[in-house]
């Protein structure tokens, strides 16, 4: 990072990769256009047409939560949608809007004064309350407010974004992402927000690369200024040399040469050379991700959160409702198996009942939260259970950190099996239920876990924040998040030995599966399994098909020989370039 | 003008899906509708009135009906929080 370098004009912000792809063009710096709101007395002849002006921008506001509705429910689906329908019903609330006329009336002030007054009001009890949720309606609630506000000042929001551009701001909201996303965006890079923002998930469902957690990207740079951002890496770079945008342009290139060569991947297995075939599933969260990772070309799902149902709602989903969507995931996928995560709620994910940690990643989250919420774990279980007929259902615990959790967890198990069986219900008596090693204690304990399951599943993305003591999300820590720290190493061999040691097998369903870079680590190691976000599968196929067990093998050896993680990079990044010497590694 | 007491006892308590429809059935009647919960008193036809109460499951509210229905408005909307809005 040349900050203080005056001379060279070019400058790199690091931020953290959101949505992969590579976008080069001018920055539209986008702030939250909050509208000023000034106070005007309205003259008494001109109330009647003060009074048409708030009506007409309802009517207006109405119309683009429509627009953003019915397109957020054909890219998205219908449960993110439901943040826009929130919106609508606010604008038809009859009984804030007489109070908003009433008000104009009396007052003789204009509307958009009135408007922010009366909305704000509302707001402000909503952040004064202590629970997260009525925070995130207040932001709701903020939206409107502001775009009734825009549409009475008839400001078009949009008018000045001509052309392609790349838009840099603080923060996107889900509207922002998704009416931005019907313009000529090429791509996002903001100051705030992690990997699993509203803003970053949004941007890989658009498919429009993104950088997240730059920081000062809205400070550093200027509407119509150059920028190149490479959502690969997670690099923006302002004012690019000439060669650094041929070199990003290469990438793109090769990025999508490579791609272009997987075509047909899809219906081959993911088996080395000499034979050693490796279960390679995908890892979603809703069940309309499916059909993507079938075109994929994947086995099956390895890990599927189902506290998105939840997320997305805001709330706990019935039986019946969990029921549903697990049925069909399971129907859908058959005759490959489906992997359920149990709800994994608590640490950085909002909760409904949300209650407020000092230490939320070491609070009350995952199984944790599960075993003491007896009623939602029965009833999720039971959901779970009656989808499992076809018999590829497994069920996997996540957060487990003891063997005691372990025991108590299958004791759910049994226990909705039971209620099932009174209440005349099938489902797979002999599920195999499975436990995910994200807790340096359950990795030292890995044998004795393995001994009471039928599978381990290794969750990088924790294992590594709570081994490395590190908070990915965190942009001022985040380098020190390493994958390929010896110490993480180790931990997954001392992880994969464990389990085979006691005939179970073991995947990986953390990003540290998906990153190409450590495949042939990986499966050298002896992973059974690997869980991957679909949009990389064919590329970690590919890779698979292209060597050696037995090479896989001795690089992993080596690899474990390093004392540090640049050490262990340096050496991978060597030996995937001349093992599979076109894979466009994720390395400027 | 008639008061009731409910209990919030869906377990989501008046988040922004029990709202509407607490709103839309309230809609139905001409009588004035208010929640009184602690200190807050908010119209109960409002969404944006019912979204700020922050009502979590156990919570009591009181119901106040005033209007030419009040009987029948009053026992449609006890009957919704009774059946826990049927979530």
């Amino acid at each position: 990072m040349n900050e203080r370098n005056s001379v060279i004009e070019e400058t790199v912000l690091k931020g953290i990769a959101a949505a992969p792809g590579i976008a080069i063009g001018p920055a539209y710096l986008y702030n939250k256009e909050v509208p000023r709101v000034e106070m005007k007395d309205v003259a008494r002849e001109d109330l009647e047409a003060e009074i048409k002006r708030l009506r007409n921008a309802n009517a207006r506001s109405e119309k683009e939560l429509q627009k953003i509705l019915t397109f957020a429910e054909q890219r998205l689906g219908s449960q993110s949608a439901r943040i826009f329908e929130a919106q609508i019903m606010i604008l038809n609330d009859a009984v804030l809007m007489d109070a908003v006329e009433k008000r104009i009336a009396s007052e003789l002030k204009n509307a958009e004064y009135i408007i922010a007054d009366e909305i704000g009001k509302y707001r402000r009890r909503m952040l004064e309350s202590p629970d997260e949720y009525m925070h995130e309606r207040a932001h709701d609630v903020e939206d409107v407010m502001n775009r009734i506000i825009r549409n009475i000042q008839e400001q078009r929001l949009f008018s000045r974004l001509e052309g392609e551009s790349i838009i840099v701001s603080e923060t996107l909201t889900p509207a922002d992402t998704v009416i931005f996303s019907r313009n000529q965006v090429l791509g996002y890079a903001t100051d705030l927000g992690g990997v699993s923002s509203h803003a970053a998930l949004l941007s890989r469902s658009l498919k429009i690369p993104a950088v997240v957690g730059l920081r000062t990207a809205t400070k550093r740079l200027k509407t119509g200024e150059m920028v190149a951002i490479d959502g690969y890496a997670g690099v923006v770079t302002m004012n690019p040399t000439e060669e650094t945008i041929e070199r990003l342009r290469g990438r793109a290139r090769a990025f999508r040469e490579f791609e272009e060569k997987l075509v047909g991947i899809a219906g081959l297995p993911a088996e080395t050379i000499d034979h050693r075939t490796i279960e390679l599933s995908s890892n979603i969260e809703f069940e309309d991700e499916i059909p993507f990772t079938r075109a994929q070309g994947s086995a099956g799902i390895g890990l599927f959160r189902t506290e998105g149902q939840l997320l997305r709602r805001g709330e706990y989903p019935s039986e019946e409702e969990q029921y549903r969507v697990y049925k069909n995931v399971a129907e859908s996928i058959f005759p490959h198996a489906v992997i359920f995560r149990t709800f994994d709620v608590g640490g950085d994910k909002l909760i409904p009942d949300a209650i407020r940690e000092e230490n939320p990643f070491l609070g009350w989250r995952g199984i944790r939260m599960m075993l003491d919420r007896p009623e939602l774990f029965l009833e999720h279980l039971r959901a779970l259970l009656r989808s499992s007929t076809h018999k590829n259902v497994r069920i996997m615990f996540p957060m487990i950190s003891s063997l005691h959790e372990v025991r108590a967890a299958k004791e759910f198990v049994r226990k909705a099996q039971e209620e099932l069986k009174l209440r005349g219900e099938l489902f797979d008596p002999k599920i195999k239920v499975g436990v995910m090693i994200e807790v340096p204690s359950a990795a030292l304990l890995a044998e004795e876990i393995a001994a009471e399951v039928d599978f381990l599943s290794i969750g990088t993305n924790d294992l590594i924040q709570y081994l490395l003591a590190v908070d990915r999300d965190n942009s001022y820590v985040a380098p020190l998040f390493q994958q390929f720290n010896p110490a993480v190493l180790r931990v997954i061999k001392m992880v994969i030995d464990a389990g085979h040691k006691k005939h179970v097998w073991v995947g990986m369903c953390g990003e540290m599966a998906g990153d190409p870079l450590a495949t042939m680590l990986l499966v050298g190691l002896g992973l059974d399994e690997l869980s991957v976000v679909p949009s990389v599968l064919p590329e970690i196929k590919k890779i698979i098909r292209t060597i050696r067990l037995k090479d896989a093998r001795r690089v992993a050896e080596r690899a474990l020989s390093f004392p540090t993680a640049d050490d262990v990079k340096k050496y991978l990044t060597s030996v995937v370039k001349e093992k599979v010497p076109d894979i466009p590694l994720e390395l400027s | 003008m008639i008061e009731r007491q409910v209990t919030i006892r869906n377990r989501s308590g008046l988040h922004t899906r029990p709202a509407a429809t607490l709103v839309k059935a309230a809609a139905r009647f001409q009588s004035e509708f208010t929640i009184i919960k602690d200190a807050m008193e908010i119209n109960g036809k409002s969404i944006i009135g019912v979204m700020t109460l922050a009502a979590e499951q156990g919570s009591e509210l009181r119901l106040r009906f005033e209007g030419p229905d009040e009987e029948q408005a009053a026992a449609a909307i006890v009957d919704l929080f009774e059946r826990g809005f049927d979530e």
